[in-house]
């Protein structure tokens, strides 16, 4: 079967953001850029059904600038066989981004779309369930396992307090959670293999899309920071401390 | 126009978070109907009958509510929520789950994760890994939101006498069917809702190590957290993890045991009114956000502390 993996461009999760003095946005100004990490997972879970020979062809997709080209083709050295960029320099909301994907999943018609769960910029874990709403498949958030079996894919999900097995019908969708597997690195070899593999690349406007936006952001702020309070010599001082001062025992 | 608040609740009780996402819909402003959906859900639909504030319980009692599975609970709330001005879930992972195929069904975009209500149309949340906070305007037609509780006090359970009205169930399409649950069994509180929380980090060196905190925590009647280090490495399940890829607490007290303070476990816990750090390395990033920081061995501190609750 054929899986389409979404990936997305976003700041390195070791890079610590800064707020703009003007508090217009977050400052990315010559800040390293990599993949998604919840996008990494995906790729790999792809990869390895690939290799179970569950899935026969691994395509990848992202939507946004040029230079998002990158992360398409380190997705091609960790095994996926070919790619999509749906170029815009623009801003876009989840809605956009789903949408763009939907007109790709009706192209490509894949029985499985594995995304992360959430991009670690915005923080927005929408764009997977809204392309299940739009497709009318059915989704498989969080997951910390994929089992597919013939017509169907069974899906554990990290929930609060636990875990859920929900049993989906192909197509469907499912979105990362950490504890899914853990992410190869790409071997020099193969990543001089992803650059001869196809990358395909197209406007929003030749799938149909129009790029809306409904949110504008008012401002940025850096958060309350908290100062350090003081240190305590001793487990009797804490306790203590704990009663009369912060009166919290 | 009024607000839409899809409770959370296990057919049973209305769990915690609701109070709060109800919270948020009165700083909102405008008249709060809940919508209950579920199976066999009555108690819970009273249970929501009396809160505080609340105008209108709307009850969709059917099989297909019965686990609140995305894509019933999606097509449902896009349904009856085209009347209203906001529709707000909790941002747990049942309201994470299904609200954004509502909001793509009424063609909207979403806001997720509120922390404050700065208008009707204004909000603010955090966003990379709460390392900022956006202030954003949504122009859509109808607001769909979910709500960190951690955001907003409670509205009272008692005190209320809202309507109860049953609504139809959206025909279900079959995509999807509950297989199993795992869920941890304590007698603990949960970790969203604790007032006291103990956490252990990678300093605890291994699994059974936390069983002093366990101790603490019984002492305290508190919830038992773990740093994404302590999960990665195995010492306790995923579900215990605070931080922002793990549950976001803001509880009374805060105690970090053996946790260095990584930005990504910070996001999870800073909100919290007051911060204990236990650490033996008094650089450890932590101390630069508790209130009150212990330089020690934590195999010697621990048990100590315990011995003096």
């Amino acid at each position: 079967m054929k899986v389409l993996v979404a990936v997305k461009r976003v700041i390195d999760y070791n890079v610590k953001v800064r707020v703009k003095a003007d508090n217009s946005d977050v400052d990315l100004a010559n800040v390293k850029m990599a993949m998604n990490p919840f996008c990494e997972i995906a790729v790999e879970e792809a990869v390895r059904l690939k290799e179970k020979g569950i899935a026969t062809e691994i395509v990848v997709v992202s939507i946004g600038p040029k230079v998002a080209q990158e992360q398409i083709r380190t997705s091609l050295a960790l095994g996926a066989d070919r790619g999509i960029l749906v170029e815009t320099e623009e801003k876009l909301e989840s809605l956009t981004v789903a949408k763009a994907l939907k007109a790709i999943v009706d192209k490509e018609e894949p029985q499985l779309v594995i995304l992360g769960k959430q991009s670690i910029d915005n923080d927005n874990n929408q764009t997977g369930q809204m392309l299940g709403a739009l497709t009318g498949m059915a989704q498989g958030t969080f997951a910390s396992e994929v089992a597919v079996d013939g017509e169907t894919v069974n899906v554990t999900r990290e929930i609060d307090g636990g875990l859920r097995t929900v049993g989906l019908k192909l197509p469907a969708i499912v979105t990362t959670d950490l504890r899914l597997n853990e992410p190869r690195y790409a071997s020099l070899p193969n990543i001089m293999k992803a650059k001869r593999k196809p990358l395909e690349v197209v406007a929003p406007a030749d799938l149909g899309v129009e790029i809306k936006s409904t949110q504008t952001l008012v401002k940025v702020d850096p958060p309350a920071e908290r100062s350090a309070g003081i240190k305590v010599g001793s487990v009797d001082e804490l306790v203590e401390k704990l009663k009369t001062e912060a009166k919290v025992l | 126009m009024g607000i839409l608040v899809v409770a959370e609740h296990d057919n049973a009780t209305l769990k915690g978070a609701t109070l709060n996402t109800i919270a948020a819909a009165q700083a909102i402003g405008g008249d709060v109907d809940v919508l209950v959906a579920g199976e066999g859900c009555a108690a819970a639909a009273e249970a929501a009958s009396k809160v505080a504030g609340v105008a209108k319980v709307l009850v969709a009692d059917d099989a297909a509510y019965k686990y609140q599975l995305a894509e019933a609970m999606g097509d449902l709330a896009a349904e009856l929520g085209k009347g209203y001005s906001h529709i707000l879930a909790s941002a747990t992972t049942t309201g994470k789950d299904f609200l954004p195929r509502t909001a793509a069904l009424l063609d909207v975009n979403m806001i997720s994760e509120i922390t404050a209500v700065v208008s009707a149309d204004t909000f603010a949340r955090p966003i990379y890994a709460g390392n900022a906070i956006a202030t954003i305007q949504s122009s859509d037609a109808v607001k769909v939101i979910t709500v960190r509780s951690t955001g907003f006090d409670p509205v009272a359970a008692e005190g209320g006498s809202a309507s109860v009205e049953n609504v139809a169930a959206v025909a279900d399409k079959g995509i999807s069917s509950f297989v199993g649950e795992e869920l941890a069994k304590s007698d603990r509180p949960e970790l969203a809702g604790a007032e006291i929380v103990i956490s252990g980090g990678r300093g605890m060196q291994n699994g059974e190590n936390f069983e002093m905190l366990y101790k603490v925590a019984d002492k305290l009647g508190a919830a038992v957290g773990a740093s994404r280090a302590a999960v990665d490495a195995g010492f306790v399940p995923n579900d215990m993890q605070v931080g922002q890829t793990g549950k976001i607490v803001a509880p009374n007290l805060y105690v970090a045991v053996g946790i260095s303070g990584a930005i990504q476990h910070l996001a999870g816990m800073k909100d919290s009114k007051v911060i204990v750090a236990i650490n033996k390395d008094e650089e450890a990033p932590i101390f630069q956000v508790a209130d009150y920081g212990l330089v020690a061995d934590l195999f010697e501190a621990v048990p100590e502390l315990e011995g003096k609750l």
